[in-house]
């Protein structure tokens, strides 16, 4: 028997396709909810209100310092208890959300954190209101050093979706395991899967390069 | 005359650093005003005090007879309302040493921007605004540059371009051409002097150097330790200090 056979890996492809659409679903979901959290995380980290700001702090702490899997299974088994019940991929997006947000979340402050001081006395000294000072001012410029960090994010987060294969998410290595397991054959299907996250991790860093080039233009 | 800029027994510390101590000071509408003084002496804060970027810890300040600050040792009697100090600021423009342009934006951008969002013009008036102002201070050539192609002596004539756009009664330049390589002050020193020679616009300069105090001001104020310590016109002060402090001051910068 030959180690590879092109036949079986066309033959698990339509699978492993489907997958990846579950996969990349996750990821974009993903995504999106961890820029949402980190912007809810890193407002109540950086309230002037003490209380808020050691709750966003804890928020933060816990979320990083526990297993991703430990999250995912549960928000699996908890939410429905309180009377949630969720598709399996959704409680995965909201579990990649929480346990990336607080990454993101320290990206945004270090994104803030690199616009300077004086940036904001002339905003002040201008009159403009804090929505147009940010939308127009800040964001702009905090953006920047902020793309590499939220790149790194969205790549490691599509790395992490094998993970949501724990509570039946059929994206691409539940699919590729699922093949190997029917015909005890592995090598193709986990080859192809591996291709597969290569080359979306090479298309989402190219895209990254890009947007970094274009909204860092003005340098 | 009318009183513009009037500080009455103001106080400012920073920690244990007192900055403003006891100060009492004044600008007629019109003057030209500039600040000299040894650094930490108080003189940015003064600026960024009229600016409302700094508040005080007791006194009174007023722009154009409306109270900006008022404070009677730490209880604010004039709340300083974000609304409050968006309202006084109309009055103030300021430049900065380090000229702080938003670096996302155009020359043209830098200047409209205010107009813009802050005054609610249309992108056609904003623009033309600013195109008028950029022109003003010799930059109708540099109109689509990012701030990061311009050179410092530029960069400041935008941002004094971007500061009138608001179209303030005062201007406030804090160490304005300080940052400056030598052979760039004389293009900025000359468009402060085009502004100066507006008579209804109040003009105060804080600088260390002698001859932007020269060229811009009718009177030269001497600070040291949070209190004008001399002032005059700015031959007599110059020239001829009657202080010992302000004579031991003007000899150690000529030596530098």
């Amino acid at each position: 028997m030959e180690i590879f056979s092109w036949d079986f890996a066309l033959e698990v492809l339509p699978a492993l396709l489907r997958g990846a659409v579950v996969t990349f679903s996750a990821t974009i979901g993903g995504f999106l909810a961890s820029l949402a959290v980190g912007a809810i995380l890193c407002g109540l980290y950086r309230s002037s209100s003490r209380p808020i700001a050691l709750i966003g702090k804890s928020l933060i702490e816990i979320l990083r310092s526990t297993p991703l899997l430990i999250q995912v299974y549960f928000l699996f088994f908890v939410l429905p208890e309180v009377g949630l019940v969720l598709q399996p991929v959704t409680t995965g997006i909201i579990a990649l959300g929480l346990y990336h947000g607080a990454y993101v979340a320290e990206a945004y402050r270090a994104g803030f954190d690199s616009v300077p001081r004086g940036q904001w006395d002339a905003v002040e000294s201008l009159r403009f209101s804090r929505y147009a000072a940010l939308r127009y001012l800040i964001l702009p410029q905090a953006i920047i050093p902020l793309i590499p960090a939220l790149g790194n994010t969205f790549i490691t987060m599509l790395k992490d979706t094998p993970i949501l294969a724990a509570i039946t998410v059929p994206e691409m290595m539940f699919e590729a395991n699922d093949a190997g397991s029917q015909s005890f054959r592995y090598v193709e299907p986990i080859t192809m899967a591996a291709i597969g996250y290569l080359i979306m991790s090479a298309v989402a860093a190219g895209f990254i390069h890009l947007l970094r080039n274009h909204l860092g233009r003005f340098r | 005359m009318t009183e513009m800029i009037t500080f009455e027994n103001v106080c400012k510390s920073f920690g244990k650093t007192v900055i403003l101590n006891d100060f009492n000071f004044r600008v007629m509408r019109g003057e030209k005003v500039a600040i000299i003084g040894p650094s930490g002496s108080g003189k940015s804060t003064l600026l960024r005090i009229i600016m409302a970027l700094q508040d005080i810890d007791h006194g009174k300040v007023s722009i154009d007879g409306k109270p900006l600050w008022e404070v009677n040792h730490g209880r604010h009697l004039v709340k300083p309302t974000r609304r409050h100090l968006r309202d006084m600021r109309s009055l103030v423009g300021m430049v900065f040493q380090n000229f702080n342009l938003f670096p996302n934006l155009t020359a043209l951008g830098n200047v409209a921007a205010a107009p813009r969002h802050v005054l609610g013009l249309s992108k056609k008036e904003s623009e033309a605004r600013a195109a008028a102002l950029l022109a003003q201070v010799g930059l109708s050539e540099k109109l689509s540059n990012y701030p990061s192609t311009l050179s410092g002596g530029q960069q400041q004539r935008v941002a004094i371009a971007r500061a009138m756009a608001l179209e303030p009664k005062v201007m406030l330049f804090d160490e304005a051409t300080s940052a400056l390589d030598p052979e760039l002050v004389g293009e900025v020193l000359g468009v402060m002097r085009d502004l100066a020679s507006a008579r209804d616009l109040t003009v105060l300069v804080v600088t260390h150097q002698m001859g932007v105090a020269r060229a811009i001001a009718d009177r030269v104020c001497f600070m040291e330790g949070g209190c004008v310590v001399e002032e005059g016109g700015p031959e007599a002060l110059l020239s001829q200090p009657k202080n010992e402090r302000t004579r031991a001051f003007l000899r150690a910068v000529h030596l530098a």
